[in-house]
């Protein structure tokens, strides 16, 4: 059982600086995020992107504004949880709530601090009618094991670096590989692209390109695919999996069940100090709304140092809180 | 911000007029102003249509995909918008990601269908 301060749902910006603004009044954070990496949105979408208002940077890229506030809240040892995803919320006792992952681990503390973005990243699933019905029955999202494929048909569909890397490495794997994209050309790494294309040369790959799956089917298991060709016209292929790769994009997911006032995919909070109305959980950054609000980091920053006073006089309602200025008192990090 | 600005159009002079068809069949005829260096999933997204534009209009997620159904000559996708597309679902010819349209007088009267959700 992980017991911390402050849980914070979600690693991106604002959730990490938050553990600084919190350890400067000795409270300790644990982040828990979907995505194996910190960063949120700066990490998944946009690394390699400059941005031009964060006070102080007339330019910094995405990525290395995480590298840096990781490094500024190191002192205060934040721990993290990552790759999995926030399921149920429970409250054990007054003043102590119970959170639990998608793979069973267990933290509880009593404040809790959704910093969640857009939601947690998910495997973008195709629109297709019926595609639910197949799920773990011949449709993957996510590749886990490969070996489940061995001696399989696959059909992979998606032009980026996963369904790339996958192709070649499942051609080695299944008895059958075939890929499956909308254009000619290839959004991926050059050397991914060029194995792909050699593969295909080499007939170890079948390539459908210009292309689009549509439909599926099957008989309780996935059976066929039904593709739609701009040379062929629609047909169907048979296989015994299919493997969308379409990236990820943000769902609210199992936070939307935690009884929080949600409009819009935003939990409505208090601008004072960006409480849900429900004691002890808070909502800052991109997640929450409030009149006037504008989802930017750095006014997801000034949310969480609001916050975290809230936070403290919750958990600390008998205790004094004095302000102080990091200049004069420095940066005191925790010592274990 | 941008209902603020929504707000104020009606003080300005240079408008287009577009045409948002939603998932519903349902026909939005909105003016744009031109002189806001705006784009098509703004103009959405402050006339509350159901778009996401997640990644803010950076043609870094596919969430504001629809199709072009007026034949305005509009600038070709660039690569990053095609490499977006890639992640979208039931591409067509006419498919475009609207974050990287410009609210200019070139495309007034342009009609558009948001693509379905993914």
């Amino acid at each position: 059982m992980i017991k911390t301060d402050i849980l914070i749902v979600g690693a991106g910006p604002v959730g990490l600086f938050t553990v600084f603004e919190a350890g400067l009044l000795k409270l300790r954070c644990h982040l828990v995020d979907a995505l194996p990496i910190p960063g949120g949105q700066l990490a998944e979408i946009y690394p390699k992107k400059p941005i031009y208002d964060i006070p102080g940077y007339p330019s910094i890229l995405a990525g290395d504004l995480v590298d840096n506030l990781m490094k500024q809240i190191e002192p205060f040892q934040p721990k993290f949880t990552l790759g999995e995803r926030v399921e149920s919320l429970v409250q054990v006792e007054d003043k102590l709530y119970e959170v639990q992952t998608n793979k069973g681990t267990k933290i509880q503390a009593p404040v809790i601090a959704i910093a969640a973005g857009l939601g947690c990243f998910e495997p973008r699933k195709p629109p297709i009618e019926d595609l639910e019905k197949y799920e773990d029955k011949g449709v993957d999202y996510i590749i886990k094991d490969p070996e489940k494929f061995r001696d399989k048909k696959l059909l992979i569909a998606g032009g980026g670096d996963s369904a790339l890397d996958w192709t070649i490495e499942l051609s080695d794997i299944a008895s059958e590989v075939t890929l499956i994209h909308r254009r000619t050309s290839f959004k991926g790494a050059l050397d991914s692209v060029d194995k792909v294309l050699e593969l295909a040369r080499a007939k170890k790959v079948n390539l459908i390109t210009e292309a689009q799956a549509i439909g599926v089917g099957g008989n309780g298991v996935l059976r066929e695919v039904r593709i739609k060709s701009k040379q062929n016209g629609e047909f169907i292929h048979y296989v015994d999996n299919f493997i969308p790769l379409f990236g990820l994009s943000p769902k609210l997911g199992p936070i939307a069940e935690w009884g929080l006032n949600i409009k819009r995919s935003s939990i409505t909070v208090d601008p004072s100090d960006y409480s849900t109305g429900v004691p002890g959980i808070y909502a800052i950054g991109d997640i929450n709304d409030y009149p006037g609000k504008l989802k930017l980091i750095l006014c997801g920053f000034h949310e969480g140092t609001l916050m975290v006073q809230s936070a403290f006089k919750y958990i600390y309602p008998e205790a004094k809180l004095s302000f102080k200025y990091t200049t004069v008192s420095g940066v005191n990090g925790f010592e274990d | 911000m941008l209902r603020f600005f929504y707000e104020h159009w009606i003080m300005i002079d240079n408008e287009i007029q577009l045409t948002v068809i939603d998932r519903d069949d349902k026909e939005h005829v909105i003016n744009a102003p031109t002189d806001m260096n705006l784009n098509i999933m703004e103009i959405c997204k402050a006339s509350d249509l159901p778009i996401e534009g997640t990644c803010g209009g950076m043609a870094l997620c596919a969430s504001c995909h629809v199709y072009v159904l007026s034949d305005h000559e509009l600038q070709q996708p660039s690569e990053d918008e095609e490499d977006m597309l890639d992640q979208a679902f039931f591409v067509e010819p006419n498919s475009r990601l609207c974050c990287q349209i410009r609210i200019q007088d070139q495309i007034d009267g342009i009609k558009v269908k948001l693509a379905p959700v993914s």
